[in-house]
């Protein structure tokens, strides 16, 4: 028995699930992630599936990945990992190069036949040969344990090989000191509605658990310690759900009913989901005959004086560049979520990128700032889409929520916030005085912020007629004045420029007095904070800072930059940002790291690509 | 400032003018439009809706310029999306009487999407498709409904290409209100209207409006004084089919088709003319009614189709207050409590 023989003891440890598109690696990794947010982990994932629904089965294209870390000071799913559970020659085939060195292979050798192998395209009748593998490999005959466990259920041979991915986890969970209670509660909440199928499944995990204490072979297990996090009251959540579910707080937050108008689209389905069950909560989300109306209903919503919104992804943000554009010029409240995927075009739409970055700042026809935004981690989509809807509706502008795949499907822990944790949302009414002298006119605005007062259809004595033709400053009255025109354009581009006055200063971590600052902005922020990390602990000083407001940036942005000596932009792009800040900084030379695979960053790219700049000065 | 829903226990009267506003109407003299947005004063005030409680809201094109002449909320949006705002805004203000202003450019070129949509779920909104067979603005292009061969700016040599019928997409999406009428027809553009208005659901109505500039007198060899009666028909529920300067002919059915006939001619008399049944729920005759083009049969005018259905405004309503009642959470903190969470002391 190997049982605490060899226990190592960890900080944070990776384990990468993969398989079939069909084989539940999403479902093992998910439970996986909760149990151990519920002893008190950090946790950080990377879902890493296909686009295809069903590849063929065995095939290189159909293997679905699900990577996760576990323990303290996660910020990443982490770049390589440290445990592979491959649950067929394709997924070993695929996966293999996410493994450390010395780390451990899991495989259910029960599905290693020829046949599995040529599917695989494998030469040889050895994979682990063929693939140059040497570590050590626990040769797991899943899927025989499996049948043995489920002999005298009844259930059909189908049935039985669907629980195949929760034998495995049985075994993951005793390498890693699991409890397994939580996730048999786990199992039974999410097969509520079919008690024979859960209880099937309680009995093959606790196969895949006793398998582990039983094998007599030399396998390391590991304690993964905990931080101390903050008291509360938590709930693991992916950033498409934190999204869906902050727009929900804004929503309670202004007192304004919460208006989705939207149209599927990979990756940002899930927050269309997620809404539409919101019904139990007020929640209107329609689904739209396409991109163009998801915009336009929620245009509609917005002049209707509901707290509006449209989700989407690259492809869908192009379609609703003319209606954003009419929320720019008409001064209505609007949300604009993209959650990026790899383009152009169709391009890789399971995959994350950072390549709409100028598509939000200027994809529209004419002068037509809008404000841009960008969560930095899945539990700060939540924060950020509560930001976005809180600039909408108290600056009358459309805000551009830039997600991404990355983060969208990614899930950690989250500490349910407190009722005081967010501030009132208050919107721009028009203020009584003026609508009793009835001098009020739409494009009225605060003298301070330029917002226009928003009066609400239904109200008596506002009547009044929007537009996407321009109007006059004074009159509000349709105005081809050259000289009104260009006030226009001014005054819209200065009221988004004012949002600064109205968002946080930017924060620098790491070594602040270090010549070297590490730049990012969204969801690249675990990654360069633990890259930033590690290069001051190897003695690299380096001062890194995570940009969440792109624009208006925050009042502080500029000048902490031009306090760096060198400035180093890392990004999923060819250098979107970077040429945006270099616009801004002319004195400065700003460096650039950038990676377009459709992956997120690795920890080890970003302090290579570091290094590489300072050594080649 | 509160919203003043409570227009049924007001029971105001309105008159036209109260609809109106002081902006000077720009369309060009002469445009059929003119007398379009005077009937829609009209209907508006024999409604009996507060100016406050209704919403206009059109796409581009000349007749999408209407809301910037009336008293009411109003949004001139962009080209082709007006059903798309409009039933984004019905679901979100459900309380609001919604008129979407379209051409036929806007509403079947550019935005025949949203309008086939908008039939099919049954947005409450009323749609007012002026139709004209021509882009007016961009001054004298064919249009989805400029008939094939037509000689424009942009096909000098003659389209290729056959055009909608607007009533064929209308049933074709299987949409439940369809009326026509024609600019200068006051009176029977107003109870098409208010027609319309008290439908419940999506209600289109097609009025042939004259484009003075680009296609003045396309619809003339119907509409014109000395052939509109023997050109058209004008439908009413409950009423026999009958159409001539002195309701002398009749429509009868004719196998599976209509036929127009002269009452004491050819053996036909007053009980074979068939009455308007605009709410039976079966479209068959209606399309038939709807398709008529004139030629060898009159032109229908006034409400052809007028069918109750589920409003898709009031599905959603429904639905939410139905969930919110049988879940029973206040807010989202509780929602998300009664979910998976755990506790960290």
């Amino acid at each position: 028995m190997l049982e605490k023989t060899n226990v190592k003891v960890l900080d944070k440890v990776v384990v990468r699930f993969s398989g079939d598109s069909g084989d539940g690696m999403q479902l093992a990794g998910n439970i996986f992630t909760n149990v151990s947010a519920g002893v008190g982990n950090q946790v950080s994932t990377f879902p890493d599936y296909p686009a295809e629904i069903r590849a063929p089965q065995g095939s290189l294209s159909g293997v679905s990945g699900f990577q996760v870390s576990v323990g303290k000071g996660v910020h990443t799913p982490g770049d390589r990992c440290d445990v592979l559970i491959a649950m067929n020659p394709a997924a070993l085939k695929q996966n293999i190069r996410f493994l450390k060195p010395g780390g451990v292979i899991i495989v259910d050798i029960d599905s290693f036949t020829e046949a599995d192998m040529k599917k695989a395209l494998y030469v040889t009748d050895n994979a682990f040969t063929e693939l140059g593998i040497t570590s050590q490999v626990l040769e797991v005959p899943v899927t025989s344990m499996t049948k043995a466990a489920l002999a005298d259920s009844g259930m059909d041979n189908k049935s039985v090989l669907k629980c195949r991915n929760i034998f495995a986890l049985g075994l993951v969970c005793w390498l890693f000191d699991r409890p397994l209670a939580a996730a048999e509660d786990f199992l039974r909440n999410k097969f509520a509605k079919k008690p024979a199928v859960a209880d099937a499944n309680i009995k093959v995990i606790e196969a895949g658990y006793n398998y582990g204490h039983n094998i007599h072979a030399t396998v390391s297990t590991y304690r993964i310690e905990s931080d101390d996090p903050k008291p509360g009251i938590y709930t693991d959540i992916n950033g498409n759900t934190a999204t869906a579910w902050g727009l929900i707080l804004a929503s309670e937050k202004s007192g304004l009913p919460l208006f989705l108008g939207s149209y599927p689209i990979t990756p940002a389905t899930d927050i269309l989901h997620e809404l539409a069950k919101r019904k139990d909560l007020g929640v209107k989300a329609i689904q739209m005959e396409d991109e163009i109306a998801g915009v336009c209903s929620a245009i509609g919503a917005s002049f209707a004086g509901n707290l509006a919104v449209t989700s989407t992804s690259g492809p869908g943000l192009a379609l609703k560049s003319e209606g954003i554009g009419l929320a720019v010029i008409a001064e209505l409240p609007l949300v604009v979520i993209d959650v990026q995927r790899g383009g152009p075009s169709t391009g890789l739409p399971t995959k994350t990128e950072q390549t709409d970055l100028m598509q939000a700042l200027y994809g529209r026809n004419g002068e037509s700032p809008v404000v841009v935004v960008a969560p930095a981690s899945p539990t700060d989509c939540f924060t950020m889409a509560f930001e976005a809807c809180r600039i909408a509706v108290e600056h009358m502008t459309p805000v551009i929520l830039l997600s991404d795949a990355f983060i969208g499907n990614g899930a950690s822990a989250w500490r349910i916030p407190d009722d005081d944790d967010f501030p009132e949302i208050k919107p721009n009414r028009v203020p009584r005085e003026l609508c009793e002298s009835g001098e009020w006119k739409p494009y009225m605005r605060d003298a301070q912020t330029l917002v226009r007062y928003w009066a609400t259809p239904g109200t008596e004595g506002l009547q009044h007629r929007l537009g996407g033709l321009e109007k006059d400053a004074v009159t509000s009255a349709i105005s081809t004045d050259p000289v009104n025109h260009e006030k226009m354009v001014q005054t819209r581009r200065e009221k988004v420029a004012r949002v600064a006055d109205d968002i946080p200063l930017l924060e620098v971590a790491g070594d602040k007095d270090a010549d070297t600052i590490l730049v990012g902005w969204g969801g690249t922020y675990g990654h360069l904070l633990t890259a930033a990390g590690e290069l001051n602990a190897q003695g690299v000083p380096t001062a890194f800072a995570q940009f969440r407001y792109i624009n208006p940036l925050p009042k502080n942005a500029l000048d902490v930059l031009k306090g760096y000596k060198n400035i180093i932009v890392a990004e999923l792009n060819t250098g979107m940002f970077a040429d945006y800040l270099q616009a801004k900084l002319p004195g400065k030379d700003i460096r650039r790291i950038n990676k377009i695979q459709g992956q997120p960053f690795l920890v080890a790219e970003v302090v290579e690509g570091v290094k590489n700049i300072l050594n080649n000065k | 400032m509160e919203q003043n829903n409570n227009n049924a226990e007001q029971a105001q009267q309105f008159a036209p003018g109260d609809f109106k506003n002081s902006s000077p109407v720009r369309w060009c003299p002469g445009c059929g439009d003119h007398a379009i947005l005077n009937t829609l004063h009209k209907a508006m005030a024999a409604l009996g809706v507060p100016p406050h409680m209704t919403a206009v809201i059109s796409g581009i094109g000349c007749s999408s310029r209407l809301p910037y002449y009336m008293n009411t909320y109003g949004f001139h949006t962009i080209h082709g999306r007006a059903a798309a705002i409009s039933t984004g805004f019905k679901v979100a203000n459900p309380e609001m009487t919604v008129w979407q202003i379209s051409g036929d450019g806007d509403g079947l070129a550019i935005g025949g999407n949203h309008f086939i949509h908008a039939c099919r779920r049954n947005i409450d909104i009323n749609i007012l498709l002026f139709n004209n067979k021509i882009y007016g603005l961009t001054k004298g292009q064919y249009s989805p409904t400029s008939a094939r061969g037509f000689v424009s700016k942009s096909s000098p040599y003659g389209t290729t290409e056959d055009p909608f019928i607007p009533a064929e997409l209308v049933f074709g999406a299987r949409g439940n209100f369809f009326g026509r009428s024609i600019d200068v027809e006051l009176a029977t553009s107003v109870e098409v209207m208010t027609a319309a208005a008290r439908h419940k659901g999506t209600s289109v109505v097609e009025i042939l409006q004259n484009c003075v500039i680009f296609n003045n007198g396309i619809h003339n060899p119907i509409t014109d004084r000395a052939v509109r009666a023997d050109k058209t028909i004008h439908l009413r529920h409950g009423e026999k089919m009958l159409f001539g300067k002195n309701n002398e002919k009749g429509l009868v059915q004719d196998g599976f088709l209509l036929k127009a006939v002269t009452i004491g001619e050819d053996g036909y008399t007053l009980d074979d003319v068939l009455v308007h049944d605009a709410h039976t729920p079966s479209n068959f005759l209606h399309q038939q009614l709807a398709m008529m083009d004139g030629d060898s049969l009159p032109l229908a005018v006034g409400v052809i189709r007028d069918v109750e259905s589920p409003t898709y405004n009031d599905g959603v309503t429904e639905q939410v207050a139905a969930v919110r009642a049988k879940k029973g959470f206040k807010t989202l903190r509780d929602m998300i409590l009664a979910g998976e969470t755990w506790e960290v002391k």
